[in-house]
């Protein structure tokens, strides 16, 4: 290890040597990943290369099977009960399928966990949510049920309720996937704002083009280990193993 | 007019009216304990069982499926005669609204259960992710959406059973029926049974139309 340098920055997400399996099966083997304070840090890779898993692992939803994950210097992967709780807190996350309460309307659903777990006073939460809601453009609708809204709306909706816990890093699985191609555009507007607002993020996605653009890094998976990493333009400009040569390849087939 | 004679005789009527009317409060404090106690106990239950453990699951189920499986009756008859030869002396409406209560208990668990097992992983995962604990998911996020899922059956279940309070007049409960047929024994005539009916009408059709306001009220799109 060499020592920082003075201008060095420690990680706020880094993950040492996590390893996953499933009984038998391996799915993640040995990754090594670290993103820096406001950098937005972009996994691609065929489906099935452990991306989600690695992704959940950050917050414990799959327990790791060996590695360590350290949050800002704290060991997130240590933790247990409430410890784990409160360190949780500082990981937002928003799922591919956005999971919202459907029993709870746009502004009890940004709100809960804000009163819950983090034990904010109720009209603080609500501030809090109202101005989140605001940032997505969906003050509108806080008063509305998750299922009058359109998907887009509702992926904005889960990522307000993760961003009112005030996260140190964002977490996103595939937050475009499930929506209709003309919904997508409004998703990437918020998290382009976030980025320009020094969120750190780390994003599953096959939004290519996104990554091209708004990306600092992007890391290839296949097979349950990084095969590559890089700033876009060497991702996509100048692949050097086949296996994500290829990848590109089918990909940019796929958007044709 | 033979028909008004028998089952509709003002004379008779006015006679057992009082009894009957204590009657009716009697089945109705009745029913209100049985539900209350039978729908808790089974939400508890159905809560121990999420957390997974054999040694809650096991003794949960076992209740669950033995109580589902037994005719209340039979148990009613074995509490109320056989427990004074273990030296455990019930009353009769005790005995009722231990069985109805616990046979109400086994259902609910069992409603509840299948509910909290339809609420999808990633309403659980969205909960935990944000940092509330196993226990503040189950009930605000998990528990809200089982219920809803539940309140029909429930309903159903809730008033097949509060009925069951008929079968405390096998044990000497003065409740709707006994006080009734017995006036009928007493009066050689119908009339008290038809009142039986009347006042059994009076309480559960309003419950059953207060059940489709309740399954209205909890009812959210998906
Ligand atoms: N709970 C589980 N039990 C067993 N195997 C699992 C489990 N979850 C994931 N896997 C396996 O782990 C591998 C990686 O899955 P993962 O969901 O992380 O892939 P992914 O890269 O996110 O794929 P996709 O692009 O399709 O979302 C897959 O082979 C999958 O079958
Ligand atoms: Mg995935």
């Amino acid at each position: 290890m060499t020592a920082p340098s003075p201008v060095h920055r420690r990680p706020m997400l880094e993950i040492n040597r996590l390893e996953k399996r499933f009984g038998e099966t391996r799915v993640l083997t040995s990754i090594d990943l670290s993103v820096a304070p406001g950098e937005l840090v972009f996994v691609i890779g065929p489906s099935g290369s452990g991306k989600s898993t690695m992704l959940r692992c950050c917050n414990r939803l799959e327990e790791p099977s060996s590695g360590t994950i350290l949050l800002d210097g704290e060991h997130v992967t240590d933790c247990r009960g409430a410890a784990l709780d409160r360190m949780r807190l500082k990981i937002g996350m928003v799922f591919q399928g956005f999971h919202l309460y459907p029993h709870k309307s746009v502004l009890g659903n940004v709100m809960l966990a804000q009163i819950r777990a983090l034990k904010r006073p109720k009209a603080e939460a609500k501030a809090r949510a109202m101005e989140m809601l605001e940032h997505v453009g969906l003050a509108h609708k806080a008063d509305a049920m998750p299922a009058e809204l359109s998907g887009g709306q509702q992926q904005r909706v889960a990522t307000a309720r993760a961003l009112a816990l005030d996260p140190k890093v964002m977490l996103f699985d595939e937050p475009t996937s499930a929506l209709d191609p003309e919904l997508v555009g409004s998703v990437l507007k918020v998290m382009r704002r976030l980025r320009d607002e020094g969120m750190t993020m780390l994003v599953v996605s096959h939004e290519m083009g996104f990554a091209r653009e708004a990306a600092d890094r992007v890391v290839f998976m296949d097979g349950g280990v990084v095969v590559e990493a890089g700033p876009p333009e060497a991702i996509f400009g100048n692949p050097q193993s086949d296996r994500l040569k290829s990848f590109l390849a089918r990909v940019s087939k796929d958007e044709e | 007019m033979k028909f008004l004679e028998t089952f509709f005789n003002g004379a008779v009527m006015a006679k057992y009216l009082p009894d009957l009317l204590g009657a009716i409060v009697t089945t109705l404090w009745l029913s209100a304990v049985i539900l209350a106690l039978g729908l808790s106990l089974g939400l508890v239950l159905a809560c121990l069982r999420c957390l997974g453990r054999w040694y809650l699951t096991l003794p949960i189920v076992a209740f669950a499926d033995i109580g589902r499986a037994l005719p209340p009756l039979v148990v009613i008859l074995i509490c109320y005669f056989g427990l004074p030869g273990l030296g455990i002396s019930l009353s009769g409406p005790a005995v009722l609204i231990l069985v109805l209560a616990g046979v109400l208990a086994a259902f609910a668990e069992e409603i509840f259960w299948a509910g909290l097992t339809a609420v999808p992983k990633g309403q659980w995962e969205a909960g935990r992710a944000t940092g509330l604990s196993f226990a503040r998911t189950l009930f605000e996020i998990a528990l809200p959406q089982a219920v809803r899922l539940g309140i029909p059956p429930l309903v159903n279940r809730a008033l097949a059973i509060t009925k069951m309070t008929a079968l405390g007049s096998v044990i000497g409960v003065k409740e709707i029926l006994s006080v009734s047929s017995s006036a009928q024994s007493f009066s050689g005539s119908a009339t008290p049974l038809t009142m039986a009916a009347l006042a059994y009408l009076a309480i559960f059709l309003p419950a059953v139309i207060l059940s489709r306001a309740l399954e209205r009220r909890f009812s959210w799109a998906v």
